[in-house]
């Protein structure tokens, strides 16, 4: 079994009238089945509104299934007694780095997590330590975060979860806000950690350049999954994307647009280096 | 000229040991129907800088004109100068707090001293520019979603019937259709109305795509201001200041270098299409 599996789970929120004009349940997630293994990256599309965050809240528990179930790393999300073993393994980064950091020193921040569940206090320092080393803040670790970058404090968000030695990290929309460089330093960051300690990554993002090296791509709408396969599958569906609200990364649609001008390339062309090299065989 | 900077600077915490020069003698001029796009990193200064074309924040040194007029004379009214250069700040639809969408759109016409009548026509026609329907005019905004809150606070700032736009960073967070019907719309008003707008924006391929000039502020400085293909064109020196060009850019530049004889300052999927499709077909009548 995979380190983050649902089997047809399903949630309703309730959503209350003006002046108790009565209220009304809406399913927000629906017949969702999930199974991600360990050391994957997978990456979750979707639009505004398709439930994408509302399954991703659903990894730490901080949703529990209305229907079906959730299991992260074999433990079922809805038993309450795991609830602080289950936030361990499976940590969160949010879009807006300012409303997650509540130190007032990098450092602190990053051993809240740890200090909160106990950890002694030598051994805190090295986690927070080994933290920043990872996500590259390991040189801001004395400054206040109020005089970071975006992207540094989103790094810094990283490593408070890196700090509790998680078995998975979720990010939800965790480029949002930043500038090219912190966008690009942030999905570093994440990629390292996946790729060298093996850590199991799951984004959500509107970027569609940054979920090309992922695993695995899902695809949302309505609440269900509506696609999945590799960024390489999903991309050569260009006309299904949009009609979800979604698009391709800038060199996939140029070469789906030469494609449709008659050139004859393959689909789902991702990076600049397939398309340049593409192209000039032609010539 | 519409708006006008000159040598201006603007310093923070001024005379203590943590001054910050945030504008640092810039000059700029912006003529009126443009859409000028604006880049730079966090921190480049870029808020500091559009902050000033609306007087929310005076110059530390130099003088702002508006329409030929210093905003910081004595008794010139900067009332008036707010509700002609509309300012969108980020995540407006933060600032959303009447009971029902059409209220929301018609506090600023009030607030600016027009009838219930004339509010509620500006309200009307600002949501129908940003396209939030008659259906929605009773809901609450925070039933919305994301996309329709964000047009909707935009049509809070339309009501006001401003003759300049400025944007930070509108469509974050957005899905890739909320993000270009925005844009779609605010073209539109600039098509339509004639408005200048001001787009602060972190997507270089949103401001090739819609910007007609665009500046890059790096360190309180603008380094470059231009069209976008010449802008561009700089992207290594853009790379040095935490930006990039868009992606086409960079496939452009790549095919030139292998000997394909691109057009390097497409920076539009479309003119990169027409570029590659015409060596393409101009390499096969050579063979």
């Amino acid at each position: 079994m995979g380190i983050i599996r649902a089997v047809k789970l399903a949630f309703d929120y309730i959503k209350y009238g003006e002046d108790d004009a009565g209220s009304e349940k809406v399913r927000a997630l629906d017949q969702v089945d999930l199974d991600v293994e360990k050391g994957q990256f997978i990456a979750i599309l979707g639009h505004n509104g398709s439930g994408k965050s509302t399954l991703a809240k659903h990894i730490n528990a901080l949703l529990v299934p209305t229907e079906g179930s959730m299991w992260v790393d074999g433990i079922d999300t809805s038993s309450e007694e795991e609830l602080w073993h289950i936030r361990q393994k499976a940590g969160m980064v949010f879009q807006n780095p300012d409303n997650q950091i509540i130190g007032t020193v990098v450092e602190e921040d990053v051993g809240f997590g740890p200090e909160n569940i106990g950890v002694p206090t030598p051994e805190i320092w090295r986690r927070v330590e080994d933290a920043l080393d990872r996500v590259g803040m390991l040189a801001h670790r004395s400054k206040s975060p109020n005089k970071l970058s975006g992207g540094q404090k989103q790094r810094v968000a990283i490593a408070g979860v890196v700090a509790m030695r998680p078995e998975c990290i979720v990010l939800d929309e965790p480029t949002a806000m930043l500038d090219p460089n912190g966008r690009k330093d942030v999905i570093q960051t994440v990629r390292e950690l996946n790729e060298k300690e093996g850590v199991t990554a799951i984004l959500i993002t509107h970027y569609m350049e940054e979920v090309i090296f992922a695993d695995r791509v899902i695809v949302m709408d309505q609440g269900r999954v509506v696609m999945q396969g590799t960024p390489r599958e999903i991309f050569s569906r260009v006309e299904e994307l949009k009609a979800l609200r979604l698009d391709v990364p800038q060199v996939t649609e140029l070469a789906y647009e030469l494609k449709k001008a008659g050139v004859p390339l393959a689909d789902g062309i991702l990076t600049r280096e397939e398309l340049v090299e593409a192209l000039c065989s032609l010539n | 000229m519409l708006i006008e900077l000159k040598d201006v600077s603007y310093l923070y915490s001024r005379d203590t040991v943590y001054e910050v020069r945030a504008l640092d003698h810039v000059n700029l001029a912006v003529e009126e129907g443009r859409f000028i796009g604006v880049i730079g990193h966090t921190g480049s200064g870029k808020s500091t800088l559009i902050q000033h074309m609306n007087g929310l924040m005076k110059p530390t040194e130099g003088h702002v004109f508006f329409e030929g007029e210093d905003i910081w004379a004595e008794k010139y009214d900067l009332r008036k100068l707010r509700t002609s250069v509309g300012l969108v700040f980020q995540y407006p639809e933060n600032q959303l707090f009447e009971t029902d969408v059409l209220t929301d759109v018609m506090f600023g016409p009030k607030n600016k001293g027009l009838s219930e009548t004339e509010a509620r026509e500006r309200a009307v026609s600002a949501l129908k520019d940003v396209g939030v329907g008659e259906k929605h005019f009773k809901t609450s905004p925070f039933e919305l979603s994301g996309g329709q809150k964000r047009r909707v606070a935009i049509a809070g700032v339309l009501a006001m019937d401003p003759k300049v736009l400025i944007l930070d960073e509108p469509t974050a967070g957005l899905d890739p259709r909320g993000r270009d019907e925005i844009l779609g719309r605010i073209q539109r008003l600039r098509e339509e109305r004639g408005i200048t707008v001001i787009l602060v924006s972190h997507s270089m391929e949103d401001v090739a795509e819609y910007a007609d000039r665009l500046i890059v502020v790096n360190n309180g400085k603008i380094p470059y201001d231009g069209s976008p293909r010449e802008v561009f064109s700089r992207y290594e020196e853009l790379e040095g200041m935490g930006l990039a060009a868009p992606e086409i850019t960079y496939v452009m530049h790549e095919l030139r270098r292998r000997g394909f004889p691109v057009d390097v300052t497409a920076d539009t999927v479309a003119e990169a299409k027409e570029s590659i499709l015409k060596e393409l077909k101009g390499g096969r009548k050579r063979a």
